[in-house]
């Protein structure tokens, strides 16, 4: 979902930069809000009501609002002052070319996201694990639905400005499935993953600092990356070591009793 | 042949091969696959060409295919490992794009490979770029590609029609009458990729993604046996590539994003009109049975 949805804000950006003609941060994320709207809302009737599958739906509103999107490039670079390339960091995103002014939206939304999540937290639980009983506590699952999509649209269109529409849904999933094998609690699992993102945010940050011209966000996915392969393998939960030594125990413990005397007595050893 | 014509055979050639193999991947639910290959099939022919530091067609292709397997390797080996499907496409895709990215930001510099190129494509310069075959006279290399791979595609499909359509439709009836599967699956990995490569030029990655599954979504409204599927599938491919192009030069834009964008609209007027699962025709249904 996470893809699709950082795919089809793309027109919306380009189309509040085509009306207003000004690159305005605050515009274009609205833009990008809109348009992201939009293609959820679609994905949503296209699966309700065909018996066309999500993962198509999805596929479909991805491709044809990025097709849409990248048709009306051209026409932006036409019509106004030529002024294209700030568009283009929005689509491959380019951290560096950031001012202080974006810097501050960005982290006013990053903290009114939080804060929701923060605040419904309880509600959240209900509504992931159990929304058959959240129905019976009378709280409206469209409702939350459509905040959840519309904190998801948000979340995203804040990141692209960072990684890019491309890279976005790396950093939505990575991090929460790194930590995933660390913990069973939703909690800690909530609070590791921010962390895990954080941590490869700054350090993806600084690696492409290092470097003339490097891409930021494909260095950033790639620290995330690297994370998620030493929680495959180290995590405390479901770690592969950790699965791998609880084989070998039960094992173990199963062929003890398997040639405990008791049996042996009974028939031949 | 006019420059027009070598650009609506080609984007027609693009329509019909991913038309055809769309059909399976909506199917197999593996649509999401598709996008996934068409990101990472960059990684493999960045290695590819930092390995022979040639970019002829060959090499391209045994990187991407081996890319697109590579994969769809990775992503059934994490699925396997407790992480959820759609995660682990998200995780693996994500990360080998990443690598490819960073691999021509930093190892290839200024050759003839970028990342826009690649997402976008340039339909426009098909028809300069072109070989000299016997009997045929030139023809563009990326058009002759593409003829190479339906001939391909319409070679494996129809050789193993029955095979594919028990392992789409009901893969454990597959697995227990002794049809390999897996091996079944890795094929049609392969074969999306090599797909997905030679569409490349004509149409960029991501359009390729619009081009496998949108016509085929809109076939799968209209009927529900599987090679009248096809059939439509290919036939909606052609027409919203060829409507793209004119388009795309009526308002004088990227030819690509038209086309993918004229598939979206295929693809509504099926959801509207399809007499089986449109909207009019489930509006009208209630009132006939009366």
């Amino acid at each position: 979902m996470s893809d699709s949805l950082s795919h089809a804000a793309l027109p919306g950006v380009v189309i509040a930069f085509l009306l207003f003609q000004v690159k305005d941060l605050l515009i274009l994320i609205i833009g990008a809000s809109f348009s992201a709207l939009l293609g959820a809302h679609f994905i949503i009737l296209i699966k309700s009501t065909t018996r066309i599958t999500s993962d198509t739906a999805m596929g479909l509103i991805l491709a044809v609002f990025f097709g849409g999107g990248v048709m009306l490039l051209p026409i932006v670079n036409r019509t106004s002052s030529g002024n294209q390339a700030g568009l283009d960091t929005f689509i491959y995103g380019q951290a560096a070319s950031m001012i202080g002014s974006d810097v501050f939206l960005t982290s006013v939304l990053a903290g009114f996201v939080i804060l929701i999540v923060m605040i419904f937290f309880k509600e959240w639980k209900l509504y992931l694990f159990d929304p058959d009983f959240a129905k019976g506590l009378n709280l409206s699952l469209n409702v939350m639905n459509m905040i959840y999509i519309l904190v998801l649209v948000l979340t995203i269109v804040i990141g692209i400005q960072a990684v890019g529409v491309i890279l976005m849904s790396a950093l939505l999933i990575i991090p929460p499935v790194s930590a995933r094998h660390w913990t069973h609690s939703f909690r800690m699992m909530l609070w590791l993953s921010g962390g895990i993102g954080g941590v490869s945010g700054a350090v993806g940050t600084t690696i492409s600092a290092l470097g003339t011209s490097w891409p930021t966000g494909p260095f950033i996915v790639l620290t995330s990356g690297f994370i998620f392969l030493i929680s495959l393998f180290f995590g405390t939960k479901k770690g592969l070591i950790v699965e791998c030594l609880i084989h070998r125990k039960n094992k173990k413990e199963v062929q003890k009793q398997l040639f405990s005397p008791s049996v042996v007595k009974g028939g031949n050893p | 042949m006019t420059y027009t014509m070598w650009i609506l055979l080609t984007a027609s050639l693009v329509g019909i091969s991913c038309g055809i193999v769309g059909v399976f991947l909506i199917l197999r639910r593996m649509a999401m696959m598709s996008d996934a290959i068409s990101h990472t099939v960059i990684l493999g022919i960045v290695v590819a060409y930092l390995m022979t530091h040639s970019l002829s067609g060959i090499h391209m292709f045994i990187g991407a295919a081996f890319a697109g397997v590579l994969t769809a390797f990775l992503v059934q080996l994490l699925h396997s490992k407790g992480v959820q499907h759609e995660a682990s496409i998200g995780v693996v895709f994500t990360i080998l794009f990443a690598l490819g990215v960073i691999l021509i930001a930093t190892k290839v510099g200024n050759a003839h490979l970028d990342v826009q190129h690649a997402l976008m494509g340039e339909i426009s310069f098909i028809p300069w770029n072109t070989v000299q075959i016997p009997l045929l006279g030139k023809i563009p290399v990326a058009t002759l590609t593409l003829i190479i791979v339906l001939v391909l595609i319409i070679f494996i499909i129809g050789l193993f029609y029955k095979e594919w359509k028990i392992t789409t439709f009901d893969p454990a009836l597959a697995a227990s009458i002794g049809i390999p599967v897996l091996g079944l699956h890795y094929l049609f990995m392969t074969l999306i990729s090599v797909t997905t490569v030679a569409a490349f030029d004509a149409v960029g990655a991501i359009m390729v993604v619009a081009m496998l599954i949108a016509p085929a979504a809109s076939a799968y409204l209209w009927t529900d046996s599987l090679f009248k599927m096809i059939v439509l599938s290919a036939i909606f491919g052609t027409i919203s590539s060829v409507a793209g192009y004119y388009f795309a030069v009526w308002i004088d834009t990227s030819i690509s994003g038209s086309m993918a964008f004229a598939t979206g609209i295929v693809f509504f007027l099926s959801f509207i009109f399809s007499p089986r699962h449109g909207l009019v025709s489930n509006w009208i249904r209630p009132l006939r049975t009366k």
